[in-house]
This record gives structure tokens, sequence and C-alpha cells, in this order.
């Protein structure tokens, strides 16, 4: 290869990185988030180009025609992806996640079988073990995580006895066969061991987890996509890999670090992929208690009469397919004069951020919708805090009991609000099976139906009240 | 191959870094179009996939590799779409054009 060429793609690998780290910069704000994406498209679209110039180590072109069948078969397959439904996107990222883990494996495999009868140094080949453990577990843990957000996979979690003594045994093994052939790169036969390994374990990772964690799960398949992708950079010596990878992995952890806050697990909990364990349910109270219910012409006499309403959305938004109504609910109070916010809690829905794009799909304005500490600070000068389909977020048990399981975890402050109404279709505990004590306090009011159902019958008594 | 290492280790202690500050500030609006992003940039794994299946040293490779292409532009393409239509939805309520 010709060193004039060889800078040139150096350079634009440089471009591409810089662009990315722009591209990511670009997102902190809604306003220059799109310019990101522009500058990621241009970034990869160099080095795309930079790489279609290498040379064969004899000084050939490479041979394109594999190449185009790739690229153009991965645009076949990239654009239906791009384009599923909002609420099909935790799947998609789950699916995506596979895919990019599955590229960065391939090129592992393929990279050992075609250097081990040269010379494999013993740094290489520890970078080239960690890429493919990495690539392998994500790769199926990925796949499962993607089933059971599709509902291909049951979503309840399925638990048995020494799961994690299983599971760290496996992880183990393969570590103990990668630090053997650090030293022995030579032993082929052992090669397949470390990717065969770490598939099983990535299923039964997952097999635990139900559909509440999620968005730590996600996050953190998120950081080992990242991660081996930055392995794979070290291994092909590509500084442009190690960066974009190093770039994925921190966003995943930072993501997996908010999430695990959220949920109040310390984050070696998250790390060894024991989250999930469904605690027994606390023993009900002794007394019965009463919940009171109220009709959606009574629900909208109340929010018409408010002046200051925070809507708390949950999965069960999502589930019944709601947001679009809650918009028109919020249309309707708007014209009313009322303010209404949205409280968003960080593990709300089934990925990081999932609220935010489901009520934006459904056009209410970005900076109506706040997190948690914004929220919170407002939520005891509100009149109306309506809760749709969200529970464990909203459990005061959280704040005030200390031998409740999710003691400790941040929850919304809703029962601070004058007056709270939940949108729910029973009075079935939420996904952890802990009893919401909200729904017995003297100010709460249950509201019973399908969230979308019940919205828009609110809906249409605001709309009769106005006349 | 000492020094490339060395380098390697450098630029990937520095890019680390950038990422956690850079990511910090992403508004929590934005996390689930972030995740689809850093999701389309990881998949600069491709230029990996190219070299391996245009090389074409063993027939391994060129299989490997030719599916690694796919499966990482179908993460580019897919993820930059489904990124920008998710950005495009993210409206203030305060007139275009005012802060």
């Amino acid at each position: 290869m010709t060193t004039g060429m060889t800078v040139l793609i150096e350079f634009l690998y440089l471009a591409a990185s810089a662009l990315f780290i722009l591209s990511l910069r670009w997102m902190s704000s809604p306003k220059s988030a799109r310019h990101g994406v522009w500058a990621g498209e241009i970034g990869m679209a160099l080095a795309i180009a930079g790489t279609l110039l290498h040379r064969t180590p004899e000084g050939g072109a490479l041979h394109y025609q594999y190449i185009l069948i790739g690229l153009a078969a991965g645009c076949i397959i990239g654009v239906p992806l791009g384009r599923v439904a909002m609420t099909a996107v935790p799947q998609r990222t789950a699916l995506s996640h596979a895919f990019g883990a599955f590229c960065v494996t391939a090129v592992g495999i393929a990279h050992y079988y075609s250097q081990v009868g040269e010379h494999i140094g013993k740094f290489e080949m520890g970078v080239l073990c960690a890429e493919v453990i990495l690539g392998s577990l994500t790769f199926t843990g990925s796949l499962m995580a993607a089933g059971k957000l599709q509902e291909v996979l049951p979503q309840r979690p399925i638990t048995y006895r020494g799961a994690n003594l299983v599971n760290l045994s496996l992880l183990a093994a393969s570590v103990a066969v990668a630090i053997y052939l650090i030293l022995n790169p030579g032993q082929t036969s052992l090669f397949p061991v470390i990717v065969a390994v770490p598939l099983v374990f990535g299923i039964l990772m997952i097999i635990p987890i139900g559909g509440a964690d999620m968005p730590t799960v996600i996050s953190l398949l998120n950081s080992y996509a990242g991660l081996s992708a930055a392995a794979m950079g070290f291994v092909l010596n590509s500084k442009l890999l190690i960066i974009a990878g190093a770039l994925d992995g921190s966003s995943g952890f930072i993501l997996s670090v908010i999430m695990s806050k959220a949920m109040n697990r310390s984050f070696t909990n998250v790390l060894f992929g024991a989250f999930g364990q469904v605690q027994a349910s606390a023993a009900p109270g002794g007394e019965a208690r009463t919940a009171r219910s109220a009709t959606p012409e009574e629900a909208a006499g109340i929010l018409g009469a408010a002046s200051k309403v925070v809507i708390v959305p949950g999965y069960g938004m999502a589930v019944a397919q709601a947001q679009h109504k809650v918009r028109e609910l919020y249309d309707s109070l708007t014209r009313r004069g009322v303010d209404v916010k949205f409280g968003i809690h960080p593990v709300a829905g089934r990925m990081p951020g999932h609220m935010n794009v489901l009520l934006a799909e459904a056009d209410i304005p970005y900076d109506r919708l706040l997190d948690l500490e914004d929220i919170n600070a407002d939520l005891p000068q509100t009149d109306v805090a309506l809760i749709i389909g969200a529970n464990d977020v909203t459990n005061p048990a959280a704040r005030d009991d200390k031998t409740s399981p999710i003691y400790g975890m941040p929850i919304l402050d809703v029962d601070k609000a004058r007056t709270v109404m939940v949108i729910k279709r029973s009075m079935s505990p939420g996904f952890a099976g802990i009893d919401n004590p909200l729904y017995y306090l003297d100010h709460t009011l249950m509201l019973f139906g399908d969230a979308k159902a019940f919205v828009g019958d609110i809906v249409r008594e605001l709309g009769h009240g106005a006349h | 191959m000492k020094l490339d290492l060395l380098t390697g280790l450098f630029v990937f202690m520095l890019a680390a870094f950038i990422g956690f500050e850079v990511i910090r500030r992403v508004s929590p609006l934005l996390h689930t179009p972030l995740m689809s992003l850093t999701n389309a940039l990881d998949a600069i794994a491709v230029v990996g996939a190219i070299i391996l299946a245009g090389e074409g040293k063993t027939t391994l490779a060129t299989i490997l590799g030719t599916i690694a292409i796919v499966a990482a532009t179908s993460n580019i393409v897919g993820g930059f779409i489904i990124t920008d239509r998710m950005l495009k939805m993210f409206k203030s309520s305060r007139p275009a054009g005012k802060q």
C-alpha cells in the first residue's frame, strides 16, 4: 500500500472519530440533536469510504463483490428496521445490539482462524478473547431480551435454584479457557469453547429477567456491545473502532448506572447480572383496606376544576396504546387553562427514555415532560396527579416503609398532590408483586378500566362540560 | 507492536473519558434516541468486516466477513433512520425561533 493512501485513510478515520464525538455532543439538547444524526452519518460515510480504499497485503484492491453484496443486503434489512412503530423501539434496540455483537463475534472468529498459523501475541489473543466472549454473550442475551420484549418469549422471569452459581461457573469456565488460550494461542480446538459457553451464558443471564428490569438490562447489553467493539479495535489496531467502542461502552455504562440508581440496585448487583430476583411479596396488611373508585364523569369534573395537573405515565400506557388519547386530554385541559405537566420516572417503560418517545410521538411538547427531581418539586403544589399504567414507581412504601422490598427506590411523590387518580385495570399488584398503599389513601381515587378507553371517556366528559 | 498497544490504550482511556463527559450532558428526554444513535455509531465495526471480506484470506473469513457486513450495515441504516424519526417528533411548546 502506498504511504499516501495510508495517510489519506487515517485522516478520513480521524475526521470520522471527531464527527462521532460531535454527534453525541449534539444529543445534549433536542434542539441540536438532529445535527448529531447528520454528523454521525457523514462520519460513517467517510469511514466506509476510507475502508474501501484499503489494499490487500499483496497490494491489490479489495474484492468488492462480497462487500457490495453485504452492504446492499444490510440496507435491505436495515430500512424496515428503521421504520418500525415507536412502540416496538425497545425490541428493535435489543435486536440491533444482537446484530452489532454478531458482527464483532464473526470478525473475531475469522481473525483468529486466519491468523493462528502465524504468530498471535499474548495481548492480541487477550483482547481477541474479550471481543469474542463479550460479543457472544451480548448476541444471545440481546436476542433473548428482544424475544421477551416482542412477547415471543414469556415475559415473566423464570428463576430456578442455583441460577447464579450456574451462571458464574459458565463465566468462570470461559475466562479460564480464555487464559489458557492466551498462553497457548495455537490450541485451535479450544477456541470454539469461548464462543459456545458465552452463547449459553447470554441465554441463561436473561431468563430470570422480568419486564420491569428491561431498562437496566438493555443499557447493560448496550455497554457490553460497545466494549466488545473496542476490544475488536485493539485486535485490528484500529483507533477509530476503539474510539467508537469506548463511546458506546461509556454511554451504555452511564445509562445502566442511571437505571440501577432509579431502581435502587447497587452497581455490583447489576454488573453480575443478579437482577430480576423476584422477592416474595410482603404479606398484605391484616385489616381490610378500602379503595375509593370514581367514574369518568367524576374524574373529568375534578380535572376540569384543577389548576395544576401532573400526569404520570408508565408501561401500562404503552401497552394500552393510550398516548394519543392522553394527548387529547392534555389539549382539552390546556384549552381550559389547566397547567398540565408529565412526570417521567427514569425506569418507566421498557428502556431508558421510552415514555418520552411515545409522548413526543403523540405531539406532546418536550418541555412539558419533566424528570423525577423536577416533578417532585412540583407535586406538593399540584391539584391532581393522574397515574396511567404506572405502579411501583409511585409506591410511597419505597420512601416510608423500611420493610418494603423496594424500600429506597426513588419514587414520584404523587401522594403529595391534593388528589391522586390512578387508572388501573384492577387492584392486582404490579410487576414486583408489592402492594401499593397509595391506592388506599383518603385522597386517592381509583379509575378502573382500560387506560385508552378511560382517558377517552374523560376527554368526552370534559368536552360535554365545555358546551 | 508494543507501541501500538500503548497508543491504543491511551486512545481508549481518552475516548472513554470524553464519552462520560459528553453523555452525562444528554437530557434524559433523549435517552432512547441516544441508545439507537450509539448503536448506529458502534456499527463502525463494519470497517473490520469490510477488510475481512475484501481481503478474502480464507473462505471462512469471506463468509463470516460478508455476513458481518450485513449485520453491521443494517444497524447503521436502521439506527440512523429511527434516531432521526424519533428526534423529528420532539417539539417544543414555545414558538420556533424563540428560546
